[in-house]
């Protein structure tokens, strides 16, 4: 039987993967692998890192060193990483949660310090692990597993906030996107600095059933799709029109000298 | 980069306990320091963003505690050895960090000058915290100076345990020692006994990377390395999979927390003041070591046999050295800076060999001399 191209970056012990049927992580963890290949990243030289949740897993099933297994505190980890070794590549693959709620202070920092590293932030609008709980990036009206009668509060824009905070990569895509996703990551290993990509992903087991009404996959990427509008659209669109939309596209791409330590002489 | 400094101030210092932690830890090979400032750890920090990028280190000033110790994992992991220094409040919010490298077996010195409530008074009563903040079931090597000398005696012997072990282990100071000067003589390096934790010694492919006896830590390969492990807070197996097992679950943390109990005779250190013929003993650790001395001293002088039994490692409890004193002496007297938390471990361990009793103070202050002397007094009429 002919293999799938990926299969050789993958660890095979920690196979099968625990992601539901449908599920946006596991694409994401496509669009990277695929990423990586056509770079021909250093495996032996790469770290990657998650946090708590679904999309905190892709690492796991990554054949690279990695770590894994407490909320929110990639960025730090990332960070004694970086710099002691300068010269390892480091990916932390975030939930929405690990990125924006608990880990959302470290994250503006990382931002701030320009630390060299990529932030793939999986956002499935959602708490997914822990049974669909409303998040920071939960959609402001959407019925989640704490808002059972509609969220009241404003949503993050997460891209507004990195781009913000300092970060010298920024860009946001969907799962409805795979090639954009995909050349979005190729573009963050590229670049020297804070990227952040953030993917709007589906969680059809959650989300989709509590928000949309709907546990098929394809119907909440379609939703996916009917919510997104390109960065020359929305640019043309009043912010009435963009409020419930996700607006896709490269939003900072600069240079800026990256982290080495508070006390550099 | 600048002059290139000495990692070793080897020589005679007057120095402050808390730069004396510093020396101590940039003598034992840390190379990454990361901190969030509190008082009255401040000069510790102060001190490592000057020394550590002339002596060809980090300093790392995170946006709070959580991010410090974390820090320190990644840096570790990465092959430095790592030190963070905070102060109760602080070490609060450190002890998740704690925990994970507990489960995942990172070596990492971590300091906790105690503070009062707030304010910058004398106390012990973090105590239990250093023992049992983190989550999780663990062992902890607590160790307990009681002057600057010891604060860098400690720090660097601090380092050798993590390394060791692979796991975090604490330096208790306390504002009294910490931001106090005193004589501090730094050896000469090739008279410094530093430790290195064990690097695999086969290929990728046939390492398990928690896979050791169960009295020890696996060794420990720093990613670049090429050993691709998964380092993760959940149970897992020897090749470091997520196994969400019994057996695996039970194998793991018998062999964490056995790695720390087996290994007692190396870990636990106490030093004897006036015990070979003491009829009375007093127990204390850290700064209240010194009034008990003291006391015991003065108490000699007026014919009253007493001693004390100084615990430079706190946790694990010396459960032997207080069982054989127990069993010498008729009272022990546990003398202690708070409302009386260690001295449950003492009346635990030696309550059913001699009488027990306690010399508590919890005001801010440390006990004087003659507080413990009256104590002693009372003790023997």
């Amino acid at each position: 039987m002919k293999k799938h191209p990926l299969w050789k970056y993958l660890r095979k012990n920690a196979l099968p993967h625990f992601f539901c049927p449908g599920c946006g992580a596991a694409q994401v963890l496509n669009f990277f692998l695929k990423a990586a290949d056509e770079t021909q990243l250093d495996f032996d030289n790469f770290v990657g890192i998650g946090g708590v949740g679904c999309a905190a897993r892709i690492p796991v099933y990554i054949n690279a060193e990695s770590l894994h297994g407490v909320h929110g505190r990639t960025i730090p980890w990332a960070t004694g990483i970086k710099l002691h070794k300068p010269e390892l590549k480091v990916v932390i693959f975030a939930g929405d949660g690990d990125a924006s709620a608990i880990g959302a202070g470290h994250l503006i920092h990382a931002c701030r310090r320009n630390l060299d590293a990529v932030m793939i932030v999986v956002n499935n609008l959602t708490f997914g692990m822990t049974g669909g709980q409303m998040a920071p990036t939960t959609p402001k009206n959407m019925k989640s597993a704490t808002t059972p009668y509609g969220n009241v509060e404003d949503p993050f824009d997460i891209c507004k906030l990195a781009e913000t905070a300092g970060a010298t990569y920024v860009a946001r895509w969907t799962t409805a996107k795979p090639k954009n996703a995909k050349n979005a990551i190729k573009e963050a290993l590229a670049h020297k600095g804070f990227s952040l990509v953030e993917i709007i992903t589906q969680c059809p087991t959650h989300f989709g059933r509590r928000a949309l009404s709907t546990g098929s996959a394809v119907q909440c990427l379609e939703w996916i799709k009917d919510s997104s509008v390109t960065l020359k659209k929305a640019e043309t669109m009043d912010p009435e029109e963009l409020e419930s939309k996700f607006v896709l596209g490269t939003f900072v791409k600069k240079e800026r000298p990256v982290f080495r330590g508070s006390s550099v002489c | 980069m600048s002059k290139i400094e000495k990692k070793i101030m080897s020589g005679t210092h007057f120095m402050l306990g808390n730069h004396a932690i510093v020396e101590g830890a940039l003598a034992a090979g840390c190379d990454f320091f990361a901190g969030y400032p509190i008082t009255p750890a401040n000069e510790i920090s102060q001190h490592m963003s000057q020394r550590m990028p002339k002596t060809g280190g980090i300093f790392f000033q995170g946006e709070d505690e959580l991010c410090s110790v974390y820090a320190l994992s990644g840096a570790a992991l990465s092959g430095a050895k790592a030190m963070t220094a905070t102060a109760s409040a602080g070490f609060n919010y450190m002890q998740e960090g704690i925990g994970y490298a507990v489960a995942s077996e990172i070596p990492m010195v971590i300091v906790n000058v105690m503070r009062c409530r707030g304010e910058n008074y004398a106390t012990q009563s973090d105590v239990m915290q250093l023992r049992w903040g983190a989550s999780g079931d663990h062992e902890h090597i607590v160790l307990a100076p009681s002057s600057v000398q010891e604060l860098f005696d400690f720090t660097v012997r601090a380092f050798n345990l993590s390394e060791k072990y692979r796991t975090p282990v604490i330096v208790m100071s306390e504002t009294t020692i910490s931001l106090m000067r005193e004589k501090l003589v730094i050896p000469e390096a090739d008279k410094l006994e530093i430790v290195n934790r064990k690097k695999p010694d086969v290929p990728p492919e046939a390492f398990l990377p928690f896979q050791a006896p169960e009295d020890q830590a696996p060794p420990l390969p720093s990613f670049g390395d090429g050993y691709r492990i998964l380092h993760s807070l959940n149970p897992h197996d020897e090749k470091g999979g997520i196994a969400w097992d019994p057996d695996v679950f039970e194998t793991l943390y018998h062999r964490i927390t056995n790695k720390i109990r087996a290994n007692y005779d190396d870990i636990v250190r106490v030093d004897d003041f006036f015990l070979d013929d003491a009829d009375i003993a007093l127990v204390a650790y850290g700064s209240e070591t010194r009034p008990a001395r003291a006391a015991v001293a003065m108490a000699r002088g007026k014919g009253i046999k007493a001693g004390v039994l100084k615990l430079d490692t706190i946790w694990p409890v010396p459960e032997k050295h207080l069982e054989n004193l127990a069993k010498k002496v008729g009272k022990i007297l546990t003398v202690e800076m708070n409302i009386g938390k260690y001295a449950n471990e003492i009346d635990r361990v030696c309550g059913r060999y001699c009488e027990i009793g306690r010399i508590l103070k919890n005001r801010g202050e440390i006990h004087t001399t003659k507080e413990i002397l009256s104590v002693i007094e009372e003790a023997v009429k």
